[in-house]
């Protein structure tokens, strides 16, 4: 027998063995262990959260108390880390003890994968109630069975008019219904003498601002994924009520129009917002634009009111969203992380501050009604939104936000009027979903 | 005594040996092993064989990017060796202030290209922006630019031509190398500029072309930032973080080029798998183009250059 190993076969082996090596880089799961009821936490902890600056700051305060009321624990922060530098991190065995994110689309990845840990045994064992949380913030920090996450504060959306623009058209109070919201756009739409658009009342494509199609959903209660996790957008008929209603509106004005006019506008989060400029009289926006027109145009007049609906009786609601914490699977201290997320998302007093002075809801019941929160009428409506039962969010998926962002592609073609067929589209459109959400699982 | 040579000479080659092994062979190995399988950074991959392969086949995104890739590399990569070439034997003709435009010509090189591309957003934005305020007063109704499907990807390779300096360089040296007892000899027969172009400069400098062309083509195939920036930008969805993704190919997927599409659907979607896939079909096709050109020139010119 020729022991000499063919040219062809070395590269295999070569080959082989480089990727034993590179499959060998990746960490393995770990068994999860808490420790019994009662005993002491101790240890130091590190927390990565996104804040900078300003908010930053805030969180420091907060995790000083934390420190203070629990002194054996000493607590490492690192502001400004991002999601994907969290995933690396937990990828490569090195994760943060606790990682607090702005994006729930990574919660179904985290779950499913693992890579945050079931948070249910830490909940039993101090018995916390889940149910002090809001139902909706409830639903984007777990999937697949596993709470692997806790809200940290929310985000809810409504419709911000202008109140002068209102005046001028002869309009008392906001649209409650797309009909209404269709009627008052024409009658706030101002052109210029040569047929351009110099005000719109409603400014309806979807890949405007915060237009896109997950913060409309909750006007007609579309459903985006079907029990099983399939895409839910063909089956759905409230889609269709929404886009019918959405295009009519965009081929009163023209789409070239719109887009023109569009691309005239400021920048979304500079002073020269088109709300805040009086470019567009109505707008989707969240709570936090409430700051924004505190700071860049105090002299704007303007109410905030739910998202308009297709239907009267499911009018109240909107979009909500939020930041999500939860503790890495190769956490260095779990039970000192736990006692921290504890602190940070059920403890109403805490909750009450970070509210405050980060100006986003407050995600428990009694923090909810707490009398030392700042909430003046405004913030109240949005309090009002994010407590409503017709409010939804966008369901966790693993992978991800892919079925948000392939949807947001037909919608864009749609508004562009590439799609003819609307039933068939959005049959194209679920196969589409179905198969972007398989890319990665 | 050889043996000795031997390992002296590979002690001196190590540095760079170990830098291609671990910055090179081994992503590069890693790369096709992640290839075929599926894989999210945060679980064991799964070995799924050629399945991200096959997927790409009938990837509807990917076809699109593609599209999208293609025509920058036909378009942009002839645009900017043209205006190079042009713009270098312009500056070859200054009797006077040669350096200074030559240092105003190159300058734009050296802007990071998120800034700058967040510059000509601005300059070139409809309504507000100065170019279509100035075009507007010869009495032109300056186009949509970045917002337009159609005027998106003219408007990167126009920002690409203003930031050209980088191979304007190395064909300015090309230029003035050229012997000038050629252009005398040329111009002794009786050839016209035309012909001192065409018959002298342009053979001359078929080489400097070559590399153009072969670092322009990889560089196009790989453009991400600028594309991923004037979507942002021009959408007025200026986020930062995770968002991102959500505005990348505005105006209407006009601007959405392969890498986009290979980082949101690894990075975003979770299908590291399926973007190393990409990755190294990527890798595959610069390679070939540049084989491609490399002989092609080889044959064209008839010598080995």
């Amino acid at each position: 027998m020729n022991k000499r190993i063919p040219p062809a076969r070395k590269t295999v082996i070569a080959a082989a063995a480089a990727l034993l090596v590179t499959a060998a880089c990746t960490p393995a799961p770990k068994e999860q262990k808490i420790a019994d009821p009662g005993t002491e936490v101790s240890g130091s902890v590190e927390l990565w959260h996104f804040f900078t600056e300003r908010e930053a700051a805030a969180i420091d305060t907060v995790v000083k108390e934390f420190e203070n009321a629990h002194p054996k624990i000493r607590v490492t922060v690192k502001a400004g880390q991002d999601d994907s530098k969290m995933t690396q991190a937990i990828g490569a065995g090195n994760g943060p003890d606790i990682g607090l994110s702005y994006s729930t689309d990574i919660v179904g990845k985290f779950c499913s994968s693992g890579a945050w840990v079931d948070l249910s045994a830490y909940l039993k064992r101090d018995n916390v109630d889940v149910n002090q949380l809001n139902a909706t913030t409830r639903q984007y920090t777990e999937f697949g069975g596993k709470r692997c996450a806790m809200p940290f504060l929310a985000d809810a959306y409504g419709l911000f008019y202008n109140r002068d623009l209102f005046t001028r058209a002869g309009l008392a109070g906001p649209p409650k219904t797309l009909a209404e919201l269709t009627d008052y756009a024409k009658k706030l739409t101002v052109k210029n003498p040569d047929g351009s658009l110099k005000t719109v009342g409603f400014l309806p494509l979807f890949d405007f601002y915060e237009n896109a199609g997950a913060h409309l959903a909750p006007a007609v209660g579309a459903k985006w994924l079907t029990p099983d996790g399939k895409s839910a957008v063909g089956t759905d008929p409230a889609w269709k009520t929404l886009l019918t209603w959405q295009k009519d509106l965009v081929d009163w004005y023209g789409y070239e129009n719109l887009r023109t006019f569009r691309a005239g506008l400021g920048d979304e989060f500079s002073a020269d917002n088109a709300f805040q400029k009086g470019k567009v009289a109505m707008n989707v926006d969240a709570e936090y634009r409430l700051a924004f027109v505190k700071d860049q145009a105090p002299t704007l007049k303007y109410g905030v009111a739910p998202i308009p609906a297709s239907d009267p009786a499911h009018y109240g609601g909107g979009y909500v969203t939020g930041n999500i914490v939860g503790i890495s699977k190769n956490a260095k201290n779990p039970e000192a992380a736990w006692e921290l997320i504890k602190y940070l998302t059920t403890n109403d007093a805490t909750i009450v501050k970070l509210a405050n002075s980060l100006k986003n809801i407050p995600t428990t019941t009694k923090s909810f009604t707490d009398p030392a929160l700042a909430a003046d009428p405004d913030f109240k409506t949005f309090m009002d939104i994010f407590a409503n039962p017709n409010s939804s969010t966008t369901p966790p998926s693993s992978s991800g936000p892919a079925y948000q962002e392939t949807f947001q592609t037909f919608l864009t073609n749609w508004q562009a009027g590439k799609v003819k067929d609307l039933d068939a589209g959005l049959a194209d459109a679920d196969k589409q979903i179905n198969s972007v959400m398989t890319l990665g699982g | 005594m050889r043996l000795r040579r031997n390992l002296t000479t590979l002690s001196f080659l190590a540095p760079a040996l170990v830098g291609i092994a671990v910055f090179f062979l081994y992503p590069l190995l890693s790369a096709v092993y992640f290839s075929f399988t599926k894989f999210d950074l945060l679980t064991v991959p799964r070995w799924v064989g050629p399945a991200n392969y096959r997927r790409m086949a009938e990837d509807p995104f990917l076809l699109q990017s593609i599209r999208n890739t293609l025509w920058m590399v036909v378009v942009f990569v002839p645009v900017r060796i043209i205006g190079a070439i042009g713009l270098s034997m312009l500056l070859t003709q200054l009797k006077r202030g040669a350096g200074f435009f030559r240092t105003i010509f190159y300058l734009p090189a050296l802007a990071p290209p998120v800034a700058a591309t967040i510059a000509f957003v601005y300059l070139l934005k409809p309504g507000t922006g100065p170019v279509n305020t100035a075009l507007g007063h010869l009495g032109i109704e300056g186009p949509l630019w970045f917002n337009s499907p159609e005027w998106a990807k003219p408007s990167l390779v126009l920002l690409g031509l203003w930031g050209i300096g980088d191979i304007m360089i190395i064909f300015l040296a090309a230029v003035l190398g050229v012997s000038p007892s050629l252009y005398e000899a040329a111009s002794l027969d009786g050839a016209n500029a035309w012909h001192r172009f065409r018959y002298v400069t342009l053979p001359s400098i078929r080489p400097v072309i070559l590399f153009a062309a072969v670092t322009g083509v990889i560089y196009t195939l790989q453009y991400f930032d600028q594309a991923a920036v004037a979507g942002s930008i021009a959408s007025g969805q200026a986020v930062t973080g995770g968002g991102i993704s959500t505005s990348f190919g505005y105006p209407e997927g006009s601007t959405f080029t392969y890498p986009l599409w290979l980082y949101t659907a690894g990075f975003r979607y979770n299908a590291l798998g399926y973007a190393n896939a990409m990755a190294v079909a990527l890798f595959v096709v610069a390679l070939a183009v540049t084989v491609i050109l490399l002989r092609r020139s080889k044959a064209f010119s008839g010598e080995d250059q």
